[in-house]
């Protein structure tokens, strides 16, 4: 186990933003949060699985509801503890260790400020590694492990722990419990074993969005070689360098819709569009996919490199499109229905990018 | 009788000061030199500008200053603040202070809760107002604070608790003692918000140094006028409210030049650059008022959401150094900065700065000796301008809010560098009097309402809703002192949020109009 210290967490957040591909929450309010239970509790260790009981329970949590009802109704605490604990007592078994489900926006970090006061580890997988707008959206309902059962809390004592008949109703029952609960709670759900964390999540995701924000504060820095080895650590590449031509944004469903198209820097017959729900989704450039969900789509300024949020997008923006492949565990069977194209609507084929999956 | 108007402006360096008439002509400006106290370079600019002028004819005077900002910055004379949040249960895993730099935390930072309050998104309360806590808090504040900041859960959609909990605070240390309350101050962002009233409490006696200064100095010229203040978003406020709400002019300078700039262009779109000695600042003017910026602003090392003017900073100035590296030249970042009155090649120095290459290649005349620059080569002249024209290109473009195009207002001492012509660029424009054009725009401003809330549109649908928040804007312009029949709108923000049921919507919306006589 390693002890996580502020200088990680600092890189982490920098990580968790770009992996939030556009969406996810900002992640600020949720580093002050960690910063104060570390202050108050203690660090933070990170495990890997091989150094946990294998038959030890792990619980999840993450932050649900809305990001702007968070800025106003900052979180408190009891309401992600609270759901461990729910969810612990009604499993009748105590955790050996906490899990990000989201290693992608402000849920990254959340697990970190309810393991400094639990006094339990955090394990290194999650079930994205990037940044999802639904419940269901994980490598977990690929390997078949349930959400349920699932509990969700608020800050002022209410907690529900819920049973469902599948992960997409898990979704629809969290989402209408927040919207009474204020809209700024805590969830936790696939609760699994170790092993289970071992066989079906993502290995490594906490550690991995350290490295990479390590890599990408060296490209703001300016470093000489930052940004081929900020890439080549990724296995990402930029696609397409130019500017924001026109930003189209909408509200349907819930979700914060938009299209974003960009003229190529040296070549204005090139013209790349992106497609907004939440998260940036997928890249079509003169017609054709060039980036699909479920790998990553990252735009970056130009010039100094902060990964730009969909909130922030703006005309005449300079900036570089950066693909990265998702992690290789997305690579199974179910992933199309689940998180490609088609599961939002877009009638394009997955592009699949980068080298052996 | 034609009525006139005074605006001066404080900047770091020179105190400016206009007379402007009716007609928005500049009858009179002076400069002077910025005071240690700057209500000496006040009194001074407004005894020279006046001279000649008939006293009786003056109505107004407007007041824009960086003083506020500048204690801040330099951590001067801030006072200590009592920090009072109503949201717990909510919040409490974000201390407030949390981030602070560490030594503007312990100036001004004095004892600190979070009590019962707050509301919802839905507008339910978190918590009843937790009554006895805010008295308890009263008690610990008593001689140990100078002043005391309250923020609330969505204060900005209801702000009755943070009333409340005025209304307590003065029962308990007297009316008279300085309370802040975050709806006054900020928008949506609890954390942002609260740092915002903590800073503007610690202003307080800073405020009143300025407002009374400037007042005292329009007295003792005999001028019985109104007196305002600037806002960060260029619209006045009077100077008894400035006392209150000082935090609110921290971004004033750069909003007085670009709007100055504009109105002495006679246009109300356009971009304008102001080039100075080490740096170039770009910024946007959309029907007169400088398009804002969506990103948190830190003031001092301090996030906060205020409105403030969209700019774009580059490192290229008159003094900009030019350096040759080989076959290649590299031009800055760094400057001689002010300096370059006697450390260019033109005014007899050793250093090569982007004015040699401006007086070489034509662009600037009559300052400095041409042959001092003959031996430059023709090569690192055209090598470094197209490195200006690059980085002044890129600045407009990144500035610009269509592809349409549209024309550039020059200011400032290095506002020679300006190519003539630029791809998207209307044309280019250096208007009569810019190098009081900060002054000039506070002599303009006019005052203004705004409003930030979220509405549902599924409820009531979205036209409705708008012609609310439009509604609600104009009134708050016309409290404010505007003339209810030259109020418009000034800007329409609608950003949709996710997750939110109902269509939730954010709508900001501003209106704007000159002040009633």
């Amino acid at each position: 186990m390693r002890e996580l210290t502020l200088d990680d967490l600092d890189d982490m957040v920098l990580g968790a933003t770009l992996l939030g591909t556009g969406g996810g929450g900002d992640p600020y309010i949720a580093r002050l949060m960690v910063r104060q239970a570390m202050e108050d509790f203690g660090t933070v260790k990170i495990a890997t699985p091989s150094e946990l009981d294998p038959d030890g329970l792990v619980l999840t949590v993450a932050v649900i509801g809305a990001p702007t009802v968070i800025s106003e109704k900052v979180p408190a605490g009891p309401e992600f503890t609270g759901v461990v604990k729910a969810l612990a007592s009604y499993l009748g078994k105590k955790p050996v260790a906490i899990m990000p489900i989201e290693v992608g926006g402000m849920n990254t970090l959340i697990p970190l400020a309810v393991a400094a006061e639990l006094g339990l580890p955090v394990i290194d997988a999650d079930s994205m590694r990037r940044a999802f707008p639904q419940i269901e959206m994980t490598v977990f309902t690929l390997a078949g492990i349930p959400a349920s059962p699932m509990s969700v809390a608020d800050e002022k004592g209410n907690v529900m722990v819920f049973e469902t008949i599948n992960n997409q109703m898990a979704e629809k029952l969290a989402r209408s419990a927040v919207m009474q609960l204020g809209l700024a709670n805590g969830i936790s759900c696939y609760s699994m074993t170790v092993r289970q964390v071992a066989e079906a999540g993502i290995q490594g995701s906490m550690s991995y969005c350290v490295e990479l924000g390590k890599r990408l504060m060296a490209v703001q820095r300016g470093e000489a070689g930052s940004y081929d080895e900020f890439l080549k650590f990724a296995e990402a590449e930029i696609y397409f360098s130019g500017k924001i031509i026109d930003l189209d944004r909408r509200t349907t469903d819930g979700f914060a819709k938009g299209t974003v198209v960009i003229e190529h820097m040296k070549d204005p017959d090139r013209v790349m569009r992106v497609e907004i729900q939440n998260e940036l989704l997928i890249a079509v450039e003169n017609g054709k996919p060039i980036i699909t969900t479920p790998d990553l789509i990252c735009i970056l300024d130009y010039e100094n490199a902060q990964p730009i949020t969909t909130e922030t997008l703006a005309y005449g923006q300079r900036v570089n499109v950066i693909g990265l492949p998702c992690a290789p565990e997305w690579h199974r069977p179910g992933m199309m229905e689940l998180v490609g194209p088609s599961a939002f609507g877009y009638e394009v084929p997955y592009v699949k990018m980068g080298g052996e999956k | 009788m034609s009525r006139l108007k005074i605006g001066i402006d404080v900047g770091g360096t020179n105190t400016d000061a206009v007379v402007v008439d009716e007609d928005g002509q500049v009858i009179a400006s002076t400069k002077a030199a910025t005071t240690l106290d700057p209500s000496d370079g006040i009194a001074k600019a407004l005894s020279e500008v006046i001279t000649g002028i008939d006293k009786k004819k003056i109505t107004q005077a407007m007041l824009g200053t960086t003083h506020p900002a500048n204690a801040i910055i330099q951590r001067r004379n801030l006072q200590t603040v009592g920090v009072l949040r109503l949201a717990a249960p909510s919040s409490l895993a974000i201390r407030p202070g949390a981030a602070w730099p560490k030594d503007l935390h312990s100036f001004v930072i004095g004892p600190s809760a979070i009590v019962g309050g707050g509301y919802e998104y839905d507008g339910r309360e978190i918590a009843p107002l937790e009554e006895r806590a805010i008295r308890e808090f009263a008690q610990k504040c008593k001689g140990k604070v100078s002043a005391i900041a309250v923020s609330c859960a969505f204060a900005p959609a209801n702000y009755e608790q943070e009333n409340r909990a005025g209304a307590i605070l003065a029962e308990e240390l007297g009316a008279d003692f300085p309370v802040s309350l975050s709806h006054q101050v900020g928008q949506i962002g609890l954390l942002e918000r609260e740092n915002a009233t903590i800073l503007n409490a610690s202003l307080f006696g800073v405020a009143e140094g300025v407002v009374k200064g400037f007042q005292n100095a329009l007295k003792s010229h005999g001028l019985v006028v109104a007196s305002f203040l600037t806002q960060n978003d260029g619209t006045l406020m009077t100077a008894d409210e400035a006392i209150r709400l000082p935090i609110l002019t921290v971004g004033s300078g750069p909003t007085n030049s670009m709007r100055g700039a504009c109105a002495l262009a006679k246009l109300s779109n356009a971009l304008v650059i102001d080039v100075g000695g080490t740096s170039a600042d770009c910024g946007i003017l959309v029907d007169g008022f400088p398009r804002e910026s969506a990103a948190a602003i830190e003031v001092g090392g301090v996030r906060t959401n205020f409105r403030m003017p969209d700019l774009i900073s580059i490192g290229l100035g008159g003094g900009t150094i030019v350096r040759q590296e080989g076959e290649n030249i590299k031009c800055g970042p760094d400057s001689v900065g002010y300096k370059v009155i006697s450390e260019a090649l033109i005014t007899g120095g050793r250093t090569l700065t982007l004015s040699d290459i401006s007086t070489k290649a034509g662009r600037l005349t009559g300052f400095g000796d041409v042959s001092k620059v003959s031996g430059l080569s023709q090569d690192v002249v055209s090598k470094a301008l197209a490195w200006v024209d690059e980085q002044i290109q890129h600045l407009c473009d990144r500035m610009k809010a269509s592809r349409s195009t549209m024309p550039l207002i020059a200011v400032g001492g290095g506002s020679h560098l300006i190519p003539e012509s630029i791809s998207g660029i209307a044309e280019v424009i250096t208007p009569k009097h810019h190098s009081v054009a900060n002054a000039f725009g506070a002599a303009i401003a006019e005052a203004s309402g705004t409003v930030d809330r979220v509405y549902r549109y599924a409820e009531q649908g979205r036209d409705a809703c708008i012609d609310e928040a439009r509604r609600l804007a104009t009134e708050a312009a016309v409290r404010a002192g505007a003339e209810a029949k030259q109020v418009r709108i000034t800007a329409v923000i609608e950003v949709p949020m996710s997750y939110l049921p109902g269509q939730g919507c954010r709508v900001q919306v501003k209106a704007a109009g000159p002040l009633a006589n």
